[in-house]
């Protein structure tokens, strides 16, 4: 594994893997990036972590993936970014597809509130010690999750109501 | 002078229906649905430019109980529709409905499950303009066709 990291970054791959040992699953890059593959159960861990000791203050953003294989199908992936150093990291968790749970954030940034919202609406992830997990763009009632794979394009027909266009005739 | 000059006798003689459609098709004032970009466009069709006052038309009414034509610019979600139909309902009658733009005549661009596929799902659309978006003197030729089926309607008579 050669990383060509920054300093800051070195030193929060290295702070992570001694504190969280065979918790961190893999540190990898990809254009330019840096990604954290982190065992599921142990996130509000990680991220605590990195927000006191490394300095990751802004969680700028919170998606999911559907990978569309057999295990592991659903990937949550967190961009943190640290303004002091400069740097931007991203920590990502991985969960099954049957009941796909992982635990909220929220505690440690509360700009994940509605990002892993969004998360649920379109991917169905559940977000245990979420304060408010409802859906934040598609209509309440709304039964399917949209950006699964196996959703259609367009959607399916009938599934949101459109306005009665002959309200005269009730 | 003016009127005067042009009835020989002092009068004229026309049917009511020509005159109220006369009246109405030149005072038809937009209830502007601006959703996206075409909103912009739809600004400039009733600014000084293009000047939708040559048509009546320069009135934005934004209380759709003053107004005549609702223009949708822009693309509809699901959601949105609910105020569309809501506004649309709200709406004395008579009164027509322009859909500006690609988007709000099929979903344009937008073909994905969050967006109508085209206003015409929910609400009777009179007029469609095609363009992404499009430019204001087609909002103007819009109008127009209104205005020419303003003019051929029956507005006083009864059917028999």
């Amino acid at each position: 594994m050669s990383l060509e990291l920054s300093e800051p970054l070195q030193k929060a791959v290295d702070g992570l893997s001694e504190s969280f040992g065979d918790k961190i699953l893999d540190v990898y890059q990809s254009t330019d990036t840096t990604f954290v593959l982190v065992e599921r159960e142990s996130i509000v861990e990680v991220s605590k972590y990195l927000k006191n000791e490394h300095h990751y203050t802004y969680l700028a953003d919170v998606f999911g993936i559907d990978r569309y294989t057999s295990e592991e199908r659903f990937e949550v992936v967190y961009n943190l970014i640290s303004l002091r150093d400069g740097v931007r990291l991203f920590l990502k968790v991985r969960c099954e597809e049957e009941q796909p749970e992982v635990d909220s954030v929220t505690s440690v940034w509360s700009s994940a509130n509605w990002a892993e919202r969004e998360v649920y609406d379109m991917f169905g992830i559940r977000f245990n010690n979420h304060p408010d997990l409802r859906r934040i763009l598609m209509p309440e009632d709304f039964d399917y999750f949209p950006l699964r794979k196996e959703f259609p394009l367009l959607g399916i027909p009938g599934s949101i109501e459109l306005p009665n266009s002959t309200p005269d005739t009730e | 002078m003016g009127l005067e000059s042009s009835l020989s006798e002092g009068y004229l003689t026309t049917k009511v229906d020509s005159l109220v459609n006369w009246a109405r098709s030149n005072a038809a004032w937009p209830m502007p649905m601006g959703l996206a970009c075409c909103a912009i466009e739809m600004m400039a069709f009733a600014g000084p430019r293009y000047d939708a006052a040559r048509f009546g038309s320069e009135v934005m009414r934004f209380s759709p109980r003053q107004s005549d034509v609702m223009i949708v610019a822009g693309w509809c979600t699901y959601k949105m529709s609910h105020a569309i139909r809501r506004i649309w309902d709200q709406m004395p009658d008579p009164k027509w409905c322009i859909a500006m733009g690609a988007c709000a005549s099929t979903g344009g661009m937008h073909r994905c499950y969050g967006v109508v596929q085209g206003v015409d799902n929910f609400i009777p659309v009179d007029a469609y303009i095609s363009g992404c978006p499009p430019r204001p003197d087609a909002v103007l030729h819009a109008l127009m066709k209104i205005q020419d089926k303003i003019k051929t309607e029956h507005s006083v008579a009864l059917d028999s």
